[in-house]
């Protein structure tokens, strides 16, 4: 995305209306319009880039200008000039019709018309008692679907009684230990009817067993279950630091639920490629596009290596990304996900079944760009992003509420964001036509260089050997610190304006929010002790045992396309059925195959 | 020599099981542009490692980053050790999602200042220059 350079003419250079030339041939017409319309408006009314020129918003000539929040220069005016020449010509190359390849336009022919994406609200706090409670409310209030927040000790395979958890424990999210607290979470709601999505990713593969056991026990067949599990181990290492196990058994465990899955789940998507937390981690938004996609190619190549078939794995992998408030950037950033992944797979895997080539994702608003003061501005920055999400084209999306800066969010700060999402649908009108700003030489200029930026990216990890080998070396990780720290220092120069926060500033009064105590932890660790005095000790060693033996191998496709013997999902489903916790299951996954400790990247 | 010596230090560090360190990068990154000398210790300190780190480095300023709101359990557990390691002189700041509603315990607990979301880095810089003496080092 580098800047094309002026040319060398001072002249030239010093004219205002010389960025008209730079690196693009203007139609007549144009270059009329720039020097009769736009030179004479100039001379009257100077364009004011926002902020100072103190380093992040100047170019190579030390002139302020105007960027994206990703710090990417945008002109005044993008016309015909700025598409490739063939733009017309090879349209289905670059655009085509919605529902086609390379799927820029969407992955519907018919938008949102026959059925509008999926509201989904990440929720999850307390005891499963509570949240099972907040489900039920979200389902009765036009919630589409569920999406489960876990708390930290859950997230990093801690039981809520261990020494790790103290003050932790349903915090941030739901606490689970056992296959009986998954019982109580989902009490009452039909599993084979509600698409549920768990954010889970370490003890992924226990969570998820915790769940087929108890669609199960509901009567669910497994065939029918929709919905997703997180299990995106790399964003982790990256971004959001919830890794368990070094990275090579980690990815064994992922291609585990892959395999797995194509047997016994066939509409369960077993991973969700997350860039959401990497660009709340604070990169750019081309740098969680391309992070993100790459992580796929990664899971894609350690699954072949496995001796899986690209056509039966790859419908099941779903993406996940961040909304935030750049509003055309983020629409680009989604138009071209699709268009990436679509030649990822057909070019570089050679996927045959068009379902494979398809990118489908979740959307959530960005959790970074809320901000503690005057936090009911938040629901206008919420409905933005919301906005640009569906006019990306995403298949569920989840709205912030406005008081997640400050904490998990109250019931009614819940209820305005999904409103939010019913106000979009509903009365906004925007979900009547598919793609609506297709065509339109802004959006579709940043489509592409999008597109360009993340292969470049792309070519830089291959080089590195792929993407667990930059992580190694921590290359995106510093990619993102850098990222952060100069947005941070936009801000603090007041190149980047939030509103609220280091402008339009007032004295206020504390927000409501919603406050959980330490009562969580003991409900649980009572729960605990009665469950470990009324199992079958002896039948959980059983499971653990055997568990492990099967962690130690090396799995193996059959030659008759049966699943690896080794697979460690059927023996994770032994143990949660055995009431095994999720500490003890990943404290025997540990004992096998060890921590993973990061260098930090300052 | 002499400027080297009166730098102010500070350690950097994520308590709990929070990985969320965007936050702590950035202020580690600026403290030290600043022109402090920063250590950070990377995620998921114990307040014994907290603790038993701030005394070898000899810092004047710990600053710690929550975010899963498991600052009751920890901070108490940190002021205890430093009282223990008689580590009263070395200031504790703390930053990341408080409710208001455990402002008044945390100040009694000993935390010196807390920095909520969007705080500005000068600000954090400013206090903590107003209120460290650099303690210089004996030859």
């Amino acid at each position: 995305m580098a800047r094309d350079k002026k040319p060398t003419d001072s002249g030239v250079a010093e004219s205002p209306i010389a960025d008209v030339f730079e690196g693009r041939h203007p139609s007549e017409s144009e270059k009329q319009w720039a020097e009769k319309t736009l030179a004479p408006a100039l001379e009257k009314q100077p364009e004011r880039p926002i902020g100072a020129a103190t380093g992040v918003n100047i170019d190579e000539h030390g002139h302020a200008r105007f960027t994206t929040i990703s710090g990417v220069p945008i002109r005044r005016l993008y016309t015909q000039a700025d598409l490739p020449e063939d733009w017309e010509t090879n349209n289905d190359k670059y655009l085509n019709y919605p529902g086609q390849a390379p799927y820029t336009r969407g992955i519907h022919a018919s938008g949102y018309r026959g059925r509008l994406w999926t509201m989904r609200q990440f929720a999850g706090f307390s005891s499963p008692e509570e949240t099972n409670q907040r489900y039920k409310y979200l389902l009765a209030h036009g919630g589409g679907g569920l999406s489960v927040a876990f708390d930290l000790p859950t997230l990093m395979g801690y039981d809520s009684d261990h020494a790790q958890s103290e003050g932790e424990v349903g915090k941030c999210g739901v606490a689970i230990d056992s296959l009986e607290d998954m019982e109580i979470l989902f009490d009452g709601i039909d599993l084979e009817k509600t698409t549920v999505s768990m954010t889970i990713n370490s003890p992924a593969s226990v969570l998820w067993a915790m769940y087929l056991v108890v669609a199960e026990k509901q009567g669910a067949d497994w065939k029918k279950l929709g919905g997703t599990i997180q299990n995106d181990i790399l964003k982790e290492y990256i971004a959001q630091k919830e890794y368990i196990y070094p990275p090579a058994p980690s990815m064994r465990l992922v291609i585990d639920t892959f395999e797995f899955g194509t047997h016994f789940t066939p509409r369960f998507n077993t991973i969700s490629i997350s860039g959401y937390h990497i660009r709340e981690a604070g990169s750019t938004s081309l740098q969680e596009l391309a992070f993100t996609i790459y992580d796929g190619v990664e899971y894609v190549e350690w699954a072949l290596k496995r001796g899986l078939n690209v056509d039966d794995f790859g419908p099941r992998l779903s993406f996940f990304f961040n909304s935030h408030n750049d509003f055309f950037e983020e629409i680009a950033k989604f138009r071209a996900s699709r268009k990436i992944w679509y030649r990822l797979m057909k070019d570089r895997f050679h996927a045959q079944n068009e379902r494979t080539r398809l990118m489908r994702f979740h959307t959530q608003t960005a959790g970074v760009s809320l901000t503690a003061q005057q936090p009911m501005n938040n629901i206008a920055r919420v409905a933005i992003q919301a906005l640009a999400a569906v006019l990306g084209g995403t298949q569920s999306l989840h709205t912030d509420s406005y008081d997640e800066a400050l904490a998990l969010p109250t019931e009614e700060a819940a209820r305005i964001a999904l409103r939010t999402q019913q106000v979009i649908a509903y009365e906004s009108g925007v979900a009547q036509t598919v793609d609506p700003l297709g065509g339109s030489y802004f959006l579709e200029k940043l489509t592409l260089d999008m597109e360009k930026g993340a292969f470049d990216y792309f070519d830089k990890m291959d080089a590195m050997g792929g993407m667990v080998k930059a992580i190694e070396r921590g290359y995106p990780q510093k990619e993102i610190a850098e990222a952060s720290y100069q947005f941070q220092r936009a801000t603090e120069a007041k190149e980047k304006i939030t509103v609220g926060t280091n402008d339009f500033i007032i004295e206020e009064n504390p927000t409501k929010i919603l406050y959980i105590g330490e009562e969580v932890a003991i409900h649980q660790t009572a729960k605990l002790n009665k469950l470990r005095a009324r199992r079958s000790n002896e039948a959980v060693q059983r499971a653990l045992d055997a568990l492990k033996k099967a962690a130690a191998q090396e799995p193996v496709v059959k030659s008759n396309h049966q699943m690896s013997d080794a697979n460690t999902m059927p023996y994770i489903i032994d143990a949660v059925r055995a009431y095994a916790t999720v500490g003890e299951i990943c404290e025997a996954l540990k004992e096998v195959y060890g921590v993973y400790e990061e260098v930090s990247v300052t | 020599m002499t400027n080297t010596d009166q730098k102010i230090r500070v350690l950097v560090a994520k308590p709990g099981l929070d990985g969320h360190d965007r936050g702590a990068k950035v202020i580690a990154r600026a403290l030290r542009d600043a022109g402090m000398e920063v250590i950070y210790t990377g995620l998921r300190q114990t307040p014994e490692m907290i603790v038993n780190a701030a005394l070898q480095e000899d810092v004047d300023v710990i600053g710690l980053s929550i975010l899963s709101g498991a600052h009751n359990a920890i901070i108490p557990r940190v002021m205890d050790l430093m009282r223990q390691q008689k580590m009263e002189d070395v200031m504790v700041v703390l930053g990341g999602t408080i409710p208001a509603q455990d402002l008044d315990q945390l100040s009694k607990a000993g935390v010196a200042a807390v920095f909520g979301p969007g705080t500005p880095m000068q600000e954090i810089i400013q206090f903590i220059r107003t209120n460290v003496k650099p303690r210089s080092v004996t030859a």
